[in-house]
């Protein structure tokens, strides 16, 4: 690649650190002039921060930027884009009630003495469209624009603001498919213009029809730079997730009794149930006593299934009943009274209540349930308490401490045995075995399997592959927000089946 | 499907029309009221009895002007009746008690309001206080000053300043206006041009619609922040000097709860208390909706003044509620 021209844009080294986590160690990166470079990783990979210490929201702790040949260090993403970097974000950046044409000149606009000259306005926004192939009313406002043109309007700004890097942030998540193919020809015609384009999509094969590189991030370090057409995507699900796939196809496999779980009554039955912007249709039965595992990349929609299944999320299409009878979910409360339980992946903001303490976190769904009519007596909170405490091994074993001050492992435990204590018939758990220690994760792993074994059904959502294959009965694999595939877990099901029904979608 | 994509299609230019859908509801109000008030009551239906509505709230106008910069930014200002207050006490103590030269008293009275407002917008700005509280903190003080100066009204004697106040302007038809009537439409006008011709105003909306994309769009937001409640206290304490103009004195239980008034109108003329959408226009014409309930009021004549609030508090109510249902209906 040494004939490549010469990058526009050249990170060498790049460290950053935030309080207990290093978040970006020894980070190169280079963007060349008239390309589209995908940004690759899993969430937690580094790929945000690297973004962010680019654009100068967040400092650099070590290394250098250099744009142009010559080292920047910019204060913030207004900085950033004087020098020429522009960053378009998911969520559109703009002024719902200003005009098209406002929102692309806003700040710049042509004037004679003072006073704004609409009419140039009007006809600089729409030359500028033009340019982008774009057929857009100027003078309407934004708001009444689909989400793609207030992207394209974003774009239009950022590459009059400046011509020369465009960042672009998963701007594909909320845009349906002929809407992409909109946005890539714009960037395609972008690119031909020599805009070098940063592009972060979630998306596996966006990536491949519009990257031409791309650097793959992992756990805040450098795997690699890669041309696209040189990467397969089983290798790229393999860089991000960082297991070969050899090494994955050793991996030991515990029997599971597959067919018992399939004999028993099904307790959850989703028929072609999905929400339009979060996941696709799916069917999907989870039996009592079975666990049923959800693979997929994050991003895939594996926590937008749970969210439908508890009610989080309204299901706009589809149906599902529960233990028999068809049900509509409309809160998660009414989840809950069909016996339904979720631990969210999200603990610190959707799960626990760091100043309370461990008792009151604990004691939290059972109250709810029972209504705050019927305060649960001292005596019982305290038997059971105890009773999971104990049996969980909750550490430090003092249910008067603020469950802030635990560890991750003993948090995931809290909230664990508060849902727990409803006694649900289906758990969702989801990732929750994340950012805990080896000690926290097996006990974890272990509790899920006692309690598919007692009976209760199990809706494991987790990354990593080794422990979905270690508990599931079976496994649904998500990607694009579509579950493609659902495999009985015998012994023919290895990781790297996994990873290649991920990577390929499921058509091989 | 592309050109689907792509086109904002022809109901963008219905929407678009539907951005002036309050003022105009609120313009068809104000016809309805003055037919209804013309057959109902003999000699209501004369132009004079419209200028005395301009004359009557002169003050009121030029307040609610400043008001409508500050709730198109998404904030408030509650300061406005009590700055109302300190400005007139300021110009009748001056004149009366200390024999000053109202050229010299007019600039210092809006220098102080403005001064005022620039200190509330820096505390909003710079220390991230929600507007409510820092304006009501204002009102207070701008209140509590009055009665530094006096606890009793001081009337204004000046000559100049009382030839001005009674100058009748004569318009066709033998009809007239005041002086206060003539600032307070010259003030509109620049509002009006500031609003929707200068960098500054367009920054007003932009910052209502969002303040997070203004910020990162460049914008200068703590200007335009600090630049909207600064006019505001200027636009009060004009108000001010017009309002000592119009009752000769000055008090400091004078425009008390004017600041609700104001924000009535801005509200009642369409624009959306969140921010980034409404006219000038709309203020004008809630500030005459307010004005001629009170005229037909008087008009009917048994009727207790304080009907006026009665039907303020309904309006309010319907025009908050027709406000919802448009941004209902847009997203």
């Amino acid at each position: 690649m040494d004939d490549a021209p010469a990058p526009i844009l050249r990170m060498r080294g790049i460290c950053k650190e935030f309080p207990g986590v290093r978040a970006l160690g020894d980070v190169d990166f280079r963007l060349l002039p008239g390309e589209v470079h995908a940004l690759m990783g899993e969430n937690g990979a580094g790929k945000s921060t690297l973004i962010k210490v680019l654009t100068g929201v967040h400092a650099v702790d070590g290394g250098e930027i250099t744009l142009d040949g010559s080292p920047v260090s910019f204060t913030g993403p207004l900085a950033a884009q004087q020098a020429g970097i522009s960053t378009v974000y998911q969520e559109v950046n703009l002024c719902p009630n200003l005009s098209v044409a406002e929102n692309i000149l806003i700040g710049r606009e042509p004037r004679r003495l003072g006073r704004i000259r609409w009419k140039e306005v009007r006809r600089r926004a729409a030359e500028l469209l033009a340019r982008l192939e774009l057929d857009i009313d100027v003078s309407a406002p934004l708001s009444s624009c689909s989400l793609a043109v207030q992207q394209m309007v974003a774009i239009a700004r950022a590459v009059d603001v400046s011509a020369r890097v465009l960042i672009l942030d998963e701007p594909t998540s909320s845009l349906d498919a002929g809407e992409v193919e909109q946005l890539f020809r714009v960037m395609r015609r972008l690119k031909a213009e020599g805009i070098a384009i940063l592009f972060v999509s979630h998306f596996l094969d966006q990536i491949y029809e519009i990257a031409d590189r791309m650097t793959i991030l992992r756990d805040g370090r450098l795997v690699g730079e890669y041309l696209t057409s040189e990467l397969g995507q089983v290798e790229l699900v393999g860089k991000m997730i960082g297991k070969e796939l050899k090494d994955l196809e050793t991996l030991e496999n515990a029997p599971k009794d597959i067919a018992a779980a399939e004999r028993s009554r099904p307790f959850a039955e989703a028929r072609a149930l999905g929400r339009p912007g979060s996941v696709e249709p799916f069917t999907l039965t989870i039996h009592e006593g079975e666990v049923v595992g959800l693979a997929g990349l994050l991003g895939s929609g594996r926590t937008e299934v749970a969210r439908l299944l508890f009610g989080a999320d309204h299901a706009t299409t589809g149906e599902l009943s529960v233990g028999g009878a068809p049900v509509t979910l409309r809160t998660p409360r009414a989840a809950t009274n069909h016996g339904i339980a979720f631990c969210s992946e999200n603990r610190r903001a959707e799960g626990l209540i760091p100043d309370l303490t461990v008792r009151e976190n604990i004691i939290l769904a059972l109250q709810a349930a029972r209504g705050w009519a019927r305060p649960i007596p001292r005596r019982t909170q305290d038997e059971l308490v105890d009773k999971y405490v104990n049996a969980l091994k909750i550490r430090p074993a003092d249910p008067d401490r603020p469950v802030k001050n635990l560890s991750g492992g003993n948090q995931q435990k809290v909230l664990l045995a508060r849902w727990l204590i409803v006694e649900p018939k289906l758990l969702i758990l989801d990732e929750p075995t994340r950012g805990i220690d080896v000690g926290a994760k097996a006990e974890i792993q272990r509790l899920v399997a006692e309690l598919s074994d007692g009976g209760m059904a199990v809706l494991f959502i987790s990354a990593e592959l080794e422990e979905v294959l270690r508990l599931s009965h079976k496994v649904g694999v998500l990607r694009d927000r579509r579950l493609v595939a659902e495999l009985p877990n015998d012994d023919d099901l290895t990781t790297g089946v996994l990873m290649e029904t991920i990577a390929s979608g499921g058509r091989a | 499907m592309s050109s689907d994509v792509l086109t904002a299609g022809p109901s963008a230019s219905l929407r678009g029309r539907q951005r002036y859908l309050p003022v105009m509801v609120t313009a068809g109000l104000l016809v309805a009221m003055f037919t209804v008030g013309g057959l109902r009551y003999e000699a209501f239906a004369s132009g004079q009895v419209v200028l005395n509505v301009f004359i009557d709230n002169a003050f009121l106008l030029v307040v609610a002007v400043g008001m409508t910069f500050v709730i198109l930014t998404g904030g408030i200002d509650l300061s406005v009746g009590a700055v109302v207050a300190l400005s007139t006490m300021v110009t009748a103590t001056l004149m009366t008690d200390h024999g000053w030269s109202p050229l010299a008293v007019v600039p210092l009275v809006l220098l102080i309001g403005s001064a005022l407002g620039l200190v509330m917008g820096c505390m909003i700005h710079y220390f991230d206080i929600q507007p409510f509280i820092v304006t009501l903190a204002g009102m207070f003080l701008a209140r509590g000053l009055c009665y530094v100066i006096g606890t009793d009204s001081i009337s204004i004697t000046e000559e100049g300043y009382t030839a001005v106040a009674q100058t009748q302007i004569a318009l066709p038809g033998e009809m007239y206006v005041s002086v206060s009537v003539v600032i307070a439409l010259a003030v509109v006008l620049v509002a009006a041009y500031m609003l929707h011709y200068t960098r500054l105003g367009r920054n007003v909306y932009a910052i209502g619609g969002s303040e997070q994309s203004a910020l990162l769009m460049g914008l200068p937001v703590a200007r335009t922040k600090i630049a909207v409640y600064t006019i505001s206290g200027f636009c009060s304490a004009l108000g001010g000097v017009l309002f000592s103009l119009y009752t000769l004195s000055g008090y400091g239980l004078n425009a008390l709860g004017m600041e609700l008034d104001a924000i009535a109108a801005v509200v009642i003329g369409g624009t959306l208390l969140t921010g980034g959408s409404g006219y000038l226009l709309g203020t004008v014409l809630g500030v005459l909706v307010l004005g001629l309930i009170q005229t037909i009021i008087s008009f009917e004549g048994t009727l207790s003044s304080w009907w006026t609030k009665i039907f303020i508090g309904l309006l309010l109510f319907v025009f908050i509620l027709l406000q919802r249902l448009i941004s209902a209906r847009r997203s």
